[in-house]
């Protein structure tokens, strides 16, 4: 089946807009043949030429590559199988996505914004259950509430009140109505602050995602920065991207690596460096004297190499990704365990490379390098903290064979996996 | 001779409310507001009932529930329990440890009063 790969879908939109092969080539700057071994899907295509072809054929050109239409179709699985839809018609989410692009995204769209929903009030719900501070000004209310009623009704009911006891149950009053208003005050105060929770739509990952993505990864500011850590919060507190607390917590942490990176090994030096011997991360260390982990972040806010990243911490919990088209770290529930980033966990010093693909639709190559890193010692006799780090380098398709490994298995396709952990909903392939 | 309640509430105004309200029939009150020598108050002074709040300092009320259950002289005392989180969690855990009556707050003063007739009667 290869009507999902870009040159089919290339071959369909322009059938479907009734445009001649010759035309689309011409308006597009390549020659008819070129076009047609495109089409055919026995040339790569990607970059300006995409783009100029999408503009011929009045689409967007992420309907034209593969990831975008692997997430789609992924993302209409998902629907499908959370609405229990059964019978032939669950199969036909790639018809669907193809006749209908539009109808499509909007149920592809929906059905992420649910997801993401659906986390917002797990979190909510957490907050309200487990929040000792909610619990606490609950409980000050009631009491309070309590108090007064009790009181009130007291001198509401009971004729002939003797003027001492009724002077002493005014006081009361008084002093628990005040009470009552500051308690109230302060549950809205709380209600306020938890406000900004709700324009969330996805999680604090991916709000710092964001704002590493606007900054191309590279902060120039923190290359020179005599004083890191005003340059971080300036950079921080600009940013509108990092809307909730909890994602400028992490991207504080994520900047003070950088700023920690730029201090032991600046940008420049490294830059000089790969013009001399290339990019081979293990040449690099040698040659800069540099700890794995350290070369593997830095060669990922290198421009030119448009690498990835993924970094996680020791229960395998992703704290940083920068994407890289082809391979998806999933937003939401858990990673492949066959990523060579969780084979090095727990075995510091140790460097795996490893040529990886991501099943799916795109199946594009990597060069997976990946090391596990020891975090300073925080005292004596306490165990380590260590993290893992991983490089994808892109790597041009046909090249030698290479380990098949999944984003996470409820959209993973590969069959008899020794590490799935629950079936996936993609049943028939992709 | 009156009847004689202990009651444990660190809410000093809603104690002082119960006081009046008891006293008005007839009751002797004594008030404690915390918990940590409530058992042994209640021992030396084996009231006809005993009014317990949840949350206080010191003990909880569930702990004090717990250890005079654990008492035979004070087996079947009757207690009654107020507390301010109405979840069902607090009155499952209260009926484990054997409370004889259980109320949230705010309660009106009626129906307080009618829990503590109830209780004494039966």
């Amino acid at each position: 089946m290869r009507e999902g790969l870009t040159g089919s879908r290339i071959r369909e939109r322009r059938v479907m807009a009734g445009v001649k092969q010759a035309e689309l080539a011409q308006q597009s700057g390549i020659s008819a043949s070129y076009l047609n071994l495109i089409e055919h899907n026995r040339r790569r295509i990607g970059g300006k030429l995409l783009l100029n072809i999408a503009h011929a054929l009045g689409v967007e050109p992420q309907a034209l590559t593969e990831g975008a239409e692997a997430a789609l179709i992924a993302a209409l699985r998902e629907a499908a199988e959370d609405a229990g839809l059964m019978g032939p018609e669950s199969d036909r989410a790639d018809e669907f996505a193809g006749r209908f692009p539009g109808w499509a995204k909007v149920l592809a769209t929906s059905q992420r914004r649910i997801d993401a929903l659906e986390q917002t009030v797990e979190a909510l719900s957490d907050r309200l259950a487990h929040d000792p501070q909610l619990a606490t000004s609950m409980h000050e209310l009631l009491s309070t509430a309590a108090a007064i009623r009790s009181t009130a009704s007291i001198l509401a009911e009971t004729d002939s009140l003797q003027p001492e006891w009724r002077d002493r149950f005014h006081a009361n009053i008084h002093e628990d109505s005040r009470r009552l208003s500051d308690s109230a005050q302060a549950l809205v105060t709380y209600f306020d602050n938890a406000a900004e929770t709700r324009e969330v739509a996805h999680s604090p990952q991916a709000e710092v995602e964001a704002f590493l993505a606007a900054h191309d990864y590279r902060f120039d500011p923190l290359e020179q920065a005599r004083a890191p850590q005003e340059a971080i919060a300036a950079l921080v507190e600009q940013a509108d991207a990092l809307k909730t607390k909890a994602a400028q917590h992490i991207a504080t942490g994520v900047l003070q690596q950088i700023a920690r990176d730029a201090a032991a090994l600046p940008l420049a030096r490294l830059e000089r460096t790969v013009e001399e011997t290339g990019h081979d991360p293990a040449e690099l260390a040698r040659r800069l004297d540099q700890p794995m982990g350290r070369v593997l972040r830095r060669l990922a806010s290198l421009p030119d190499l448009g690498a990835g990243l993924v970094v996680c911490d020791r229960s395998g919990s992703v704290t940083f990704a920068k994407s890289i088209e082809g391979f998806t770290v999933p937003r939401f529930g858990a990673c492949c365990p066959l990523w060579p980033l969780f084979a090095v966990q727990g075995q510091p010093g140790l460097v795996v490379k490893s040529r990886v693909m991501q099943m799916g639709r795109g199946q594009a190559l990597f060069e997976a390098i990946a090391t596990c890193e020891v975090q300073a010692a925080a005292a004596y006799n306490t165990p380590p903290l260590s993290q893992s780090v991983m490089l994808l380098l892109p790597v041009p398709s046909g090249a030698a064979p290479a380990q098949p490994v999944g984003a996470t298995c409820r959209i993973c396709p590969v069959e008899g996996c020794r590490a799935r952990r629950e079936p996936s909903i993609l049943r028939d392939g992709i | 001779m009156s009847k004689l309640v202990v009651l444990v509430e660190d809410e000093v105004n809603i104690a002082e409310a119960i006081r009046f309200l008891l006293g008005q029939e007839g009751w002797r009150v004594e008030t404690l507001a915390n918990g940590s020598g409530a058992v042994e108050v209640i021992r030396k002074a084996s009231p006809d009932l005993v009014m317990l709040d949840v949350m206080l300092p010191g003990k909880s009320g569930f702990e004090i529930l717990d250890e005079l259950r654990g008492d035979p002289a004070m087996e079947t005392l009757p207690v009654l329990m107020l507390t301010a989180r109405g979840q069902s969690r607090d009155r499952a855990m209260a009926e484990k440890a054997g409370v004889s009556r259980f109320m949230t707050k705010p309660f009106s003063n009626s129906e307080m009063l009618d829990a503590v007739r109830d209780l004494i009667a039966s």
